[in-house]
């Protein structure tokens, strides 16, 4: 999520305030991806068995270790609002730029339908009264956290701090009250993955779970959307980003070690709620409802970052007219991009409506798994057009290119993971990215101002 | 190189591109949902037998099931609800061209509008 602080405002153009250091950075990355450990994730089990959950945690987890440190590197150099929108438009094009943005919508868009549905699905569950569906739980939580939005959301980010920590600390609270040094009590690891069921599909099932491994992370590079309003960003976003990731790690192994130790793989991969499932099964009340409310402000926390960074990225669209400059609005009084928010939604609400938790989980990971995918291309070419010492860099990740190599491996491995049993979403998304893409390069890109898509003050990249 | 001034968009020009947007968006979104091609392939494996041995649940899992509120017969169509993971060659091959084509073709056509951008950027200087 990203902050709007009372942006001063040039002609149509927003100015953003360097108010945040690298605790905002850190929330704003965690805030959106939390709620992964609260549902989600227990998908990979579905698909490989309670050992591949385990292994594409891992694994997934260097995917993202190369994301942010890419990520890093190249946001403390392009310091701009859109993130890695921005840093298309600078290292590899407009189309690409146009694609990405593209891509972090729709990433944000369908994360938050599904925050919407797995909010109301499990006000629904703990209400337990026949007859009662969670649509109009899925459209208030939509409609108000967008009118949040709207408002202005100076306020939100400190909320959201909070909401995210309380939902963080239920997940320590949980993991030591099942005494997780002992087995046998509460835990029962060594009875629930056994020899025989770990991998049930082999090792075929391991990369199938690499797709809803992505989960346990999807959204961290939105650190990345704050990059304007950092004190440092230099500092801010490396700190921020890496210290969210160790975050993550630790809440996606002790989540793993509980649920996993508590539960049959067959229902965890199909329950919506694996969290507040291992708190029924404690047999504490406490437990129980502690973890039934952090599910609901994890869900809450990261659909308001998301429709935030949706809005974001969308209002940019318009604002360098790769979209209709009708988008680009800025609210006279709330200064928030407000026809963007309008705009997404109801498609957000369409889509909560018709569409069930895994599908709109599958329609995000997708366009964030596409995004990765530039990243490790982009960082590539951006030692080549600006090697090292040719301007300045506010961080420089080690080893390179190992990383965007490892990313850019992760992402094919990934690609074949949807394969194996999302194939036809896969193929449809792509398809509709390729049509978008024939259309702005052969039509829209005539609105386009080429000079101003370039703002740094860099030298000419080298080849050009 | 001369300055590129694009032309302006008519009020209606926008609504027609903004309507374009928003078909293709719920073209790509909504008719796979509607096609029953979006979601796991998944099938049931039925077993006549329904009984905790027989869908492969020791005493552990069984007790768990029950707590959670299932018997054989409720947790029969969960437990053997499975992916079958056979790779189809054709399908695999036009995914893969699908993605490459998209990647190359970004790429390249990205490459062609950068130069427009540096060419203008630097030439001014």
């Amino acid at each position: 999520m990203t902050v709007t602080l009372e942006p001063a405002i040039h002609g149509d153009r927003v100015s953003l305030l360097r108010v945040l250091g690298p605790a905002h950075v850190w929330a704003l990355g965690v805030g959106i991806v939390l709620v992964g450990e609260f549902t989600g994730w227990n998908f990979a089990a579905d698909k490989g068995g309670a050992l591949a959950a385990l292994i594409v945690c891992w694994v997934v987890g260097l995917l993202y270790t190369s994301v942010a440190m890419i990520d890093s590197e190249v946001t403390s150099t392009v310091a701009a609002a859109g993130g890695q929108y921005a840093q298309a438009k600078h290292i590899v094009g407009p189309l690409m730029a146009f694609n990405v943005a593209l891509f972090l919508v729709f990433a944000y868009t369908m994360l938050e339908v599904s925050d919407a549905i797995l909010l109301g699905d499990t006000i629904v569950a703990k209400a337990g009264v026949e007859g009662l569906t969670h649509n109009s739980f899925i459209a208030a939580t939509i409609v108000v956290l967008a009118w949040l939005n709207y408002r202005g959301v100076l306020m939100t980010l400190n909320v959201n701090f909070v909401i995210t920590a309380i939902a963080y600390i239920s997940i320590v609270i949980l993991f030591f009250s099942v005494s997780p040094w002992t087995q046998g009590a509460v835990l029962k690891l060594n009875e629930l993955v056994t020899p025989g069921n770990a991998l049930p599909y082999g090792w075929i099932g391991v990369i199938a779970a690499f797709q809803f491994g992505i989960w346990y992370y999807l959204g961290i590079e939105g650190t990345t959307q704050a990059a304007e309003e950092v004190r440092s960003p230099a500092r801010s976003l490396p700190y921020g980003t890496m210290a969210g990731m160790i975050t993550l790690l630790i809440a996606a192994a002790m989540t793993w070690y509980v649920c996993a130790s508590m539960m049959p793989w067959e229902y965890l991969g199909i329950t919506y709620y694996p969290l507040w499932d291992a708190g029924k099964l404690t047999g504490s009340p406490l437990l129980e409802n502690l973890l039934f409310v952090a599910t609901l402000l994890a869900a809450l926390a990261s659909a308001n970052g998301c429709i935030n960074d949706a809005a974001r990225a969308w209002f940019s669209l318009g604002r360098d007219r790769y979209l209709p400059t009708w988008f680009s609005a800025v609210h006279p009084r709330y200064r928030t991009p407000y026809r963007s928010i309008l705009f997404l939604l109801p498609i957000a609400l369409a889509f909560a409506f018709i569409a069930d938790l895994n599908q709109a989980i599958t329609f995000s990971i997708l366009s964030g798994v596409l995004q990765y995918t530039f990243m490790s291309i982009n960082i590539i070419m951006f030692r080549k057009k600006w090697p090292l010492g040719s301007i300045r860099r506010g961080y420089t990740h080690p080893f390179h290119p190992i990383p965007a190599i490892v990313l850019f491996s992760l992402c094919v491995v990934t690609f074949f993971a949807i394969f194996l049993g999302f194939g036809s979403q896969l193929i449809a998304m792509v398809a509709f990215y390729f049509l978008i893409s024939l259309w702005f390069h052969f039509y829209r890109y005539k609105f386009v101002r080429r000079g101003d898509q370039f703002t740094m003050p860099w030298p000419k990249p080298q080849g050009y | 190189m001369s300055r590129y001034t694009p032309p302006e968009q008519s009020k209606a020009g926008q609504v027609f591109d903004i309507a374009v947007v928003v078909v293709a968006i719920f073209v790509a979104l909504w008719l796979p949902l509607k096609l029953g091609l979006a979601g796991a392939a998944k099938s049931i494996d039925a077993l006549d037998a329904k009984t905790w041995e027989a869908l492969g649940q020791n005493p552990t899992m069984a007790s768990i099931w029950e707590k959670l509120g299932y018997t054989p017969e409720t947790a029969h169509d969960i437990i053997q609800n499975r992916f079958h993971y056979v790779i189809d060659w054709p399908t695999l091959v036009i995914m893969a061209a699908v993605l490459i084509g998209y990647f190359v073709f970004l790429f390249r056509a990205s490459d062609r509008e950068y130069r427009d951008v540096i060419n203008e950027k630097f030439d001014d200087k």
